[in-house]
């Protein structure tokens, strides 16, 4: 505290207490400054992600309260010996992160590499390519599900023009193509995600390291592999592992796109935990899965960051 | 020769592929604003139209007044606003105190921050659900701005704790010793170089609470309450879509959050880039 130094050294008692109330005081001030964000945190997420333990352990049924008792842990016996759901969604959840962050990885970083040259127009291109990120879940649904219809989607108009298919195809609603028609839109809306991140960690290279690779000879393929690479290895640790938790949880297009079906295809575990809740009841069962998908997520954080050796600089 | 190489080179690394993935970006966009502006016979008229011949404004209109996008548009702006506001507030002190001052606690207070990016947001869904059902606030605006303001405020405060520690701190220490208050020294030196963060972070959590679906859902069960996404959705699930509406009511939604995050793209950019580089 820069005006604290001002005090003489014989000043008198008075001032001294004075002077030590202030800076008890002064100690209060950023508690209170980050009172609020505390409280709302533990209030309405601490508190709620609480609670989901604890109806796990419960039947709990809103649309038949009488019968609500402690359940023990009858719930998640019952998801791993009795649910047909379970594993298949856990396959499906699987399946979905892995191409999704694989794919949005690879071309968030194509994207990243393009934008960090210089060209004319460069800002608006970058403001383009990251418009997908700023538009919902449930637009990019409606967006791809005219793009994917059987009767009036462009994208089968143009395969048949093209000459790669004959009829038009209902993309979403067969087993065979519905999962890669959503995990397509969700493509759509991730990579400027992963562009952002990596183009800022692009930008931050120093300059001097490219032009001693050029000097030792070294391809552009090769200065990507030993020097860009390496530099951006923090950041892509961390963005993937932000980017599995996102997509495992998120459910937006495949709630509109396809609702979980053809026959189940495209349900995750999120979706169907979704399902359960917007329309079921039985939510001591919901907060039992819902537990049971914490605790792999929870594991394959811990996994992911003592494998891939993140360090923080 | 030589700049001709380069020529073809520059077109091989960088045109091309950047065409390609451009139009991959705004193709759907195009599409949707082209199908709004079709009269509802040419939408399913083969050969489909790259361009609308006859453009028209009638879906907007319709879409703006009998289905209620009006209605949704409201919701969606008050729960925007008041989150942002509630937002702004809580995380720019949160984010002062994290970046100005050490005090017990801090490491911990940052260690919940960034615990709560990995709960995963499904998971509260039914657990505030019963909360505000016990409240009495389902499809209460309330809900939604609660939740919204719970869900935004960790990573609200890393991003304004960053923009913080950008400003100077021997300014704000040079303006007291100038004979400024505290506060005047908050209000005159650093919130007006704190400005765009401000906008950023503002911008960032109404793009947020304008998009969010699954929570509006579960805390929405009156037509009259739903917001944008809810709207869409339930729209999207009727059995007879309307899809000349249906893509007037997305260019309607996209309006807003295109607008805003073009205004503050960079800010918006530079902020997320550093908060995940930490």
């Amino acid at each position: 505290m820069s005006y604290s130094q001002g005090f003489p050294e014989t000043s008198v008692n008075n001032k001294d207490v004075v002077h030590k109330k202030k800076i008890k005081k002064e100690k209060l001030v950023p508690y209170l400054f980050i009172l609020p964000s505390f409280l709302i945190i533990l209030g309405f997420l601490f508190y709620p992600i609480g609670t989901v333990f604890y109806y796990s352990l419960q039947n709990y049924d809103v649309s038949a309260p009488y019968y609500n008792s402690f359940a023990g842990l009858d719930n998640f016996i019952k998801i791993f010996t009795a649910d047909e759901m379970f594993i298949p969604s856990l396959i499906n959840s699987l399946k979905w992160v892995v191409s999704e962050v694989g794919l949005q990885l690879v071309f968030g970083m194509i994207l990243a590499l393009l934008l960090n040259q210089t060209f004319k127009f460069r800002g608006l291109a970058r403001a383009a390519a990251f418009i997908p990120w700023a538009i919902s879940g449930v637009l990019a649904s409606v967006m791809w599900s005219m793009m994917f219809n059987e009767h009036m989607g462009v994208i089968n108009d143009m395969l048949m023009k093209l000459g790669i298919i004959n009829e038009p195809m209902a993309f979403l609603a067969s087993t065979s193509t519905a999962f890669g028609a959503v995990v397509i839109a969700e493509l759509w809306r991730g990579i400027p995600f992963f562009a952002i991140t990596l183009l800022a960690s692009l930008q931050s290279i120093p300059n001097e390291l490219y032009e001693a690779a050029r000097v030792d000879g070294a391809s552009r393929w090769k200065s990507f592999i030993y020097v860009t690479l390496p530099q951006l290895k923090n950041t892509i640790i961390l963005t993937t592992l932000l980017r599995v938790v996102w997509e495992f949880n998120n459910v937006d297009l495949l709630f509109n796109l396809t609702g979980g079906g053809p026959a189940h295809s495209t349900t995750t575990l999120t979706m169907y935990i979704a399902d359960l809740a917007v329309h079921g009841s039985n939510f001591g069962y919901g907060s039992a899965l819902t537990v049971v998908s914490f605790g792999i997520l929870l594991i394959f954080a811990i996994l992911y960051l003592r494998l891939s050796r993140y360090e923080k600089e | 020769m030589f700049s001709k190489n380069k020529k073809i080179d520059r077109l091989l690394t960088l045109y091309i592929p950047l065409g390609l993935m451009l139009s991959f970006t705004l193709f759907p966009i195009y599409w949707t604003i082209n199908t709004a502006l079709k009269p509802e016979g040419d939408i399913l008229k083969r050969p489909l139209q790259y361009l609308p011949s006859n453009p028209t404004v009638e879906n907007f209109v319709y879409a703006w007044s009998n289905i209620g996008f009006a209605t949704f548009f409201k919701n969606s702006l008050i729960v925007g606003i008041c989150t942002v506001i509630i937002v702004l507030i809580c995380s720019t002190l949160s984010g002062y105190a994290l970046s100005r001052y050490n005090f017990v606690g801090k490491k911990g207070f940052m260690l919940m921050l960034l615990c709560t990016q990995f709960i995963p947001r499904a998971m509260m869904i039914i657990p505030l659900f019963i909360i505000f059902k016990n409240l009495g606030l389902i499809s209460h605006p309330l809900s939604l701005i609660i939740t919204y303001t719970a869900v935004e405020i960790p990573f609200t405060t890393i991003l304004m704790a960053g923009f913080i520690s950008n400003v100077p701190k021997e300014l704000e220490e040079a303006a007291m010793i100038d004979g400024c208050s505290k506060l005047q020294a908050l209000r005159h030196v650093v919130f007006p170089l704190l400005m765009p963060g401000i906008v950023a972070t503002g911008v960032f959590t109404f793009i947020y609470t304008w998009n969010e679906f699954l929570l509006a859902l579960m805390l929405t069960n009156q037509q009259s309450r739903f917001t944008l996404p809810v709207g869409l959705s339930s729209m999207m699930g009727e059995f007879n879509v309307n899809y000349g509406a249906l893509a007037a009511g997305s260019v309607i939604a996209l309006i807003p959050a295109v607008i805003l995050f073009a205004y503050a793209q960079k800010h918006l950019v530079n902020g997320i880039g550093g908060a995940v580089k930490g």
